[in-house]
Order: structure tokens, then C-alpha cells, then sequence
């Protein structure tokens, strides 16, 4: 089955990138955009056929590599 | 003293902190592959600046996990010292020898120049030939050296004397102007600027000696 982490900056954490994009759509004439924020997901293929099992898998990659608790929060589809 | 310098796919310091740690030591250190698994006998393990693993997921995450750097956890728990250069520093936090994390700069822009550094604690054997409050210039480059942590980590850190340097022009955006920061046991030291890159007059500045010398001591 397939999974999908999408892992996000920390609500409070400085988001310099999430913050340049908001500017240079405001620059592009795009009105109304308050505030922009940018992470990254991670697309995983995986052996494992029971969705609660792979969900486990997941978290438990997420807490050893995809994310860095410090900063950054995740969340987990399994499709 | 015998230094060992972890090489990782994409370090680019690695030899200037070997010529560092030669002209400190009187002896080469041992230059170690990040795939081997043990250390070789050391008093001293530099995490050298660069891009580890192209800066892959995030800076120093994928090196924090290679195979050396659980022989370098342990070592850093026996009490051997570990000093993290740059991308050495974003390798300590990812493999949490050292609170908190390095954010992309606040400007954006990858920062490539000398800055000025307050020394805030001597009590080291990384900094105890400074003179606390003195001003030492030292070169930086990274893109990514906006020092986070939440505040309770902010404050332990200041109450405990952890804070080694603080930028007096912050050139990155890092929470209380941190350059560098030390772990509880004193032995491990984090920090953005380079030493290795101000240790010899040739290259332009001298200031970064002191911290090999008084770990050669």
C-alpha cells in the first residue's frame, strides 16, 4: 500500500520560505493571500497490506527521519 | 591527544579541520569514513562543515544517521568531546546530542562572510582559552544557521552556561544571536562559524586557534 506524510513547519516556527512565497504572490499581484506556509511531503510504497500496521510504520519513520520534532509536525494518509 | 575527523559524502572541511588539528596536536588526525561502524581510539571527534549527503530532507539528517554516528553518540555519552563545525552542528541536533535546531536563515540567502563572535563562557575545554566577553572574528557559511529551540530550551541553556558564542552582527536570524552551545556534560560543542577556517594567519584570521590549541592541551 501506499503512504503519504506530509510534514509541515511547528505552529510558532519561523517560516522564511512560507513567508517569501506569500510576498512574491503578493508581488505577482495575487490579493488576499494572509499568509503562506511551506513543508514537504514524502510519498512511501510499502510492503505492508494491513492500513493499521502501516500507519504504525509510518509514524514510527516519521519520529526516527522524515521530521524533525523540534520543528516540524506530520501527518500520515495511507491509501 | 589523537583527533578523529568524520568524513561524510559531501563534507568540504574536513581537511581544513585536519590542518587545524595538526598544527594544534603536532599530529594528524584520523580521517574516518561515515559507512564505518566503530571509532578508532579518540579524545577528540570533529563533525566537519559541508553538505553532508547534499543537505537531503534536512541539514545533518541523513548523516545523523549513518552508520559512524551511533559509535560518536556513544563515545559523546563516555565523555569523549565532539565539536560539530556548521554542518557538524546541524548533525548534533539531528541526532539530539544538542537541543534544538538550525532553521533556514531568516534572510533567506546563504551567508557567506566573517562575522563577530562575543565568547560567553570559558568554562570549556572547547572555549577555556578565551577570555569571556571577548570579541573573535570568524568566517561563516551556511544556508541554513538560524538557531531554534522553544523557550524553556532557550532559557536552560542561558542558566546553565551552555551558550559558548553569540553573534554581535546575527547574520541568520538565530534566536538570542546562538553561534554555539554546549551540551549538559560540557563536552560536546555546536557552533555555525568556522575555527578551522581563522586558525592560520594565510587565511586571514587567527582567532579560531585558540579553541584547537586549548583542546591540544
Amino acid at each position: 500500500m501506499k503512504a503519504r506524510v506530509l510534514v509541515m513547519p511547528r505552529a510558532g516556527v519561523l517560516d522564511p520560505q512560507g513567508k517569501a512565497v506569500a510576498q512574491a504572490l503578493a508581488g505577482l499581484g495575487f490579493e488576499g493571500v494572509a499568509a503562506a506556509r511551506q513543508g514537504k511531503v514524502v510519498e512511501l510504497e510499502l510492503a505492508e497490506t494491513d492500513p493499521g500496521a502501516a500507519e504504525a510504520a509510518v509514524a514510527a519513520m516519521c519520529e526516527r527521519l522524515l521530521a524533525n520534532p523540534v520543528i516540524e509536525d506530520y501527518t500520515i494518509e495511507i491509501a | 591527544m589523537k583527533a578523529v575527523v568524520i568524513v561524510f559524502p559531501g563534507s568540504n572541511c574536513d581537511r581544513d579541520a585536519r590542518v587545524a588539528l595538526e598544527a594544534a596536536t603536532g599530529r594528524p588526525p584520523a580521517m574516518v569514513w561515515h559507512g564505518d561502524s566503530g571509532l578508532p581510539p579518540a579524545d577528540l571527534v570533529v563533525l566537519p562543515g559541508g553538505f553532508s549527503y547534499g543537505d537531503y530532507l534536512r541539514p545533518g539528517a541523513m548523516a545523523a544517521r549513518s552508520p559512524v554516528m551511533q559509535a560518536v553518540v556513544r563515545a559523546a555519552k563516555r565523555g569523549v568531546r565532539v565539536l560539530g563545525i556548521c554542518n557538524g552542528f546541524q548533525v548534533l541536533t539531528e541526532c539530539g546530542l544538542l537541543p534544538g535546531a538550525l532553521l533556514r536563515n531568516a534572510g533567506l540567502r546563504f551567508v557567506c562572510r566573517p562575522v563577530r563572535l562575543r565568547v560567553e563562557t570559558a568554562r570549556s575545554p572547547f572555549t577555556n582559552g578565551y577570555r569571556p566577553g571577548s570579541a573573535l572574528r570568524m568566517p561563516v557559511a551556511h544556508h541554513d544557521g538560524n538557531y531554534f529551540a522553544d523557550a524553556a530550551t532557550l532559557e536552560r541553556l542561558a542558566g546553565e552556561d551552555r551558550v559558548a558564542f553569540r553573534y554581535l552582527d546575527n547574520p541568520n536570524g538565530s534566536l538570542g544571536d546562538i553561534a554555539g552551545i554546549l551540551n549538559e556534560g560540557r563536552n560536546v560543542l555546536g557552533m555555525m562559524p568556522h575555527p578551522e577556517r581563522a586558525a592560520e594567519a594565510l587565511l586571514g584570521g587567527t582567532d579560531g586557534r585558540a579553541l584547537f590549541d586549548a583542546l591540544a592541551a
